[in-house]
Order: C-alpha cells, then sequence, then structure tokens
C-alpha cells in the first residue's frame, strides 16, 4: 500500500464513522408498524444514542429511508420516487415482516417485498418488530455504513 | 323501536317490493326489490318515528356457486341503517342479476353514499346509476377487473411497477 492508499483508507474509516453516527432517516411510515417505529424513536429505547435521532421529512435531507408498514401496488410508484429523489450516499431498510416479503398478505393488493422494487441494505422482520429488533438492524445498518467504501 | 316492527313499517308501506324479511339474534332485515330501495330508504329516514338519519354502511355479496343460491341473483347490496334519535338499526338487501349489476344511487339521501357506491363498485363492478362520480375509490385507474368477485384469479397481480409476483 503506497502513501496515497494509506491516507484513503484512513479518510474512509473518518468518513465512515462519521456517517454512521449521523443517520438522518426519512421515515415512510404506512401501516401499523409505524407505533413501534415511534416506541422505538422515543426516549425509552432513544435511537438517538446512535445519531438516528433526527428524522427528515424531505428525502433530499435524508440518508436513511426507513420503509415501516405494508406497500401496496399503488403506492409502489410513490415509493420508488422517494428513493429516487434521495441523494447519494443512501441506504433502505425494510421495516417489518410486510416491506420483507409481504408477511401474511399475499393477495391482489400487496408489494411482495419492497426488494422487488429498491435495494434494501437491512431487513429487519417482526410484526411487528420489537424495539431491540430494530435497534439491532440499526446497529447493523451502522456496521455496514462504516464498512463500506466512502464515496464522496 | 323494536327491528320486527320496522320492518313491518316497511312492509305495510312497500307491499309486495319487500319480498322477504329475516331475523338473526335481534337483527332484522328486508329483502327489497332495486327498483323499490330509494322509496324504501327514503321512507326509513324522513319518517319521524323511524329517523335513519345515519347510513352506517353499504355493501355488497357476491353470492356465485354459493350453496342454495346458484340460480338466484349472484348479488346482493346491503344497507346498514341506524337512527341516532331513536337507536335502532336495520338491514336492507337488494339482489342483483349479474347481467345488469345496476343500482341507483342513493348519494341524494346521504352524501356518504358516494364513496361507498364507489368502493363496491370497485370491489365488485357493479354500477349506480345516476352517482355524479363512479371512479375507483381504493385501486388505481389501470386495474382491470374487480378483486372481491368470486370469479377474480386469487393468484391474479397486476403491480404498477415490478415484477409480476
Amino acid at each position: 500500500m503506497g502513501v496515497g492508499g494509506f491516507f484513503t483508507s484512513k479518510l474512509d474509516e473518518a468518513i465512515g464513522w462519521a456517517r454512521k453516527y449521523s443517520i438522518f432517516q426519512y421515515p415512510f411510515v404506512t401501516a401499523c408498524c409505524g407505533m413501534e417505529y415511534m416506541a422505538t424513536a422515543c426516549s425509552h429505547y432513544d435511537v438517538d444514542r446512535f445519531g438516528a435521532g433526527l428524522p427528515r421529512f424531505s428525502p433530499r435531507q435524508a440518508d436513511v429511508l426507513f420503509v415501516v408498514g405494508t406497500i401496496s401496488h399503488k403506492m409502489a410508484p410513490v415509493l420508488k420516487r422517494i428513493y429516487d429523489q434521495m441523494c447519494e450516499p443512501k441506504w433502505v431498510v425494510a421495516f417489518g415482516v410486510c416491506t420483507c416479503t409481504g408477511g401474511f398478505y399475499n393477495n391482489y393488493a400487496t408489494v411482495q417485498g419492497i426488494d422487488t422494487i429498491i435495494p434494501v441494505d437491512v431487513y429487519i422482520p417482526g410484526c411487528p418488530p420489537r424495539p431491540e429488533s430494530v435497534i439491532d438492524g440499526l446497529m447493523k445498518l451502522q456496521d455496514k455504513i462504516a464498512a463500506g467504501a466512502q464515496r464522496f | 323501536m323494536d327491528g320486527g316492527a320496522i320492518v313491518a313499517r316497511l312492509k305495510t308501506r312497500l307491499g309486495a317490493r319487500v319480498t322477504e324479511t329475516h331475523a338473526h339474534r335481534g337483527d332484522h332485515t328486508a329483502v327489497v326489490t332495486r327498483e323499490a330501495i330509494v322509496e324504501a330508504l327514503t321512507y326509513l329516514r324522513d319518517e319521524p318515528d323511524l329517523r335513519f338519519d345515519l347510513l352506517s354502511d353499504l355493501t355488497a355479496v357476491d353470492y356465485l356457486r354459493y350453496p342454495g343460491r346458484e340460480d338466484g341473483p349472484r348479488f346482493d347490496v346491503v344497507y346498514h341503517l341506524y337512527s341516532i334519535p331513536h337507536r335502532h338499526r336495520v338491514r336492507l338487501r337488494v339482489p342483483v342479476e349479474q347481467d345488469d349489476p345496476v343500482v341507483p344511487t342513493i348519494t341524494t339521501l346521504w352524501p356518504i353514499a358516494n364513496w361507498l357506491e364507489r368502493e363496491v363498485w370497485d370491489m365488485f363492478g357493479i354500477r349506480f346509476h345516476g352517482h355524479p362520480d363512479l371512479r375507483r375509490l381504493l385501486l388505481y385507474e389501470e386495474f382491470q377487473g374487480h378483486p372481491l368477485r368470486k370469479d377474480y384469479p386469487i393468484e391474479r397481480r397486476q403491480p404498477l411497477i415490478g415484477p409480476n409476483v
């Protein structure tokens, strides 16, 4: 490794460390999982400990798209558009089993997993997932953010 | 007023156009012909001691291949009424044939019927004659067919984007 490589990898680490503790999320809440999301986000479980305490309600200001709740076929183009509006770098969390696979909804109305529409980084199953699962998913996302090559 | 008495009043008013009445665990139902439904609902709403001022639900049932009703009309449109001043309820049903799935609108009686009738059109494909804006309520315009019909294929998917799984 040359001197340039050394500096690049150290810079990557520094930026990764900064990014993993400044997760600005966009909560795309459509269903009952939203209640559990709120419980996790509030002071008792406190996602602010992980630097994810400030949800942004504009996709252009957000880094992580939290898809929370069942996505119907009618909603799918809206979700895709929100994802496209987010600036790089961006990550997606599928919150709850409906977003992971469609859950127990296999019918004319429901998308069978949001990964059929947009790429997903972390899947948090559960109906709804307990706050501990969500925090576990969030920490896995932090590891993924820190470990990946940083583009800037 | 007791549900049985309400149905009896309706029968006195409409005569043979109330084709059938029944009660189940205290809930009384009158089956009314399609031609008489607007008159029946207007009567129930406006008569002072009935005063059914709340249309609590308007829905439909598909009886395709239903045991005991193979030869009868395919659909029933169902009206649930409640009276806030008198605190009594009644249910009306209108049989509708598959070849002519049209019922007169009641948006002139209760404005809420506008969305309820749109939902019935969306899910069952029953049209409401005279409705001011009969578009789909829940599904998207591109959707083909009516998913709560019993002959809608259970595996059929119509995604707007993404794979057809």
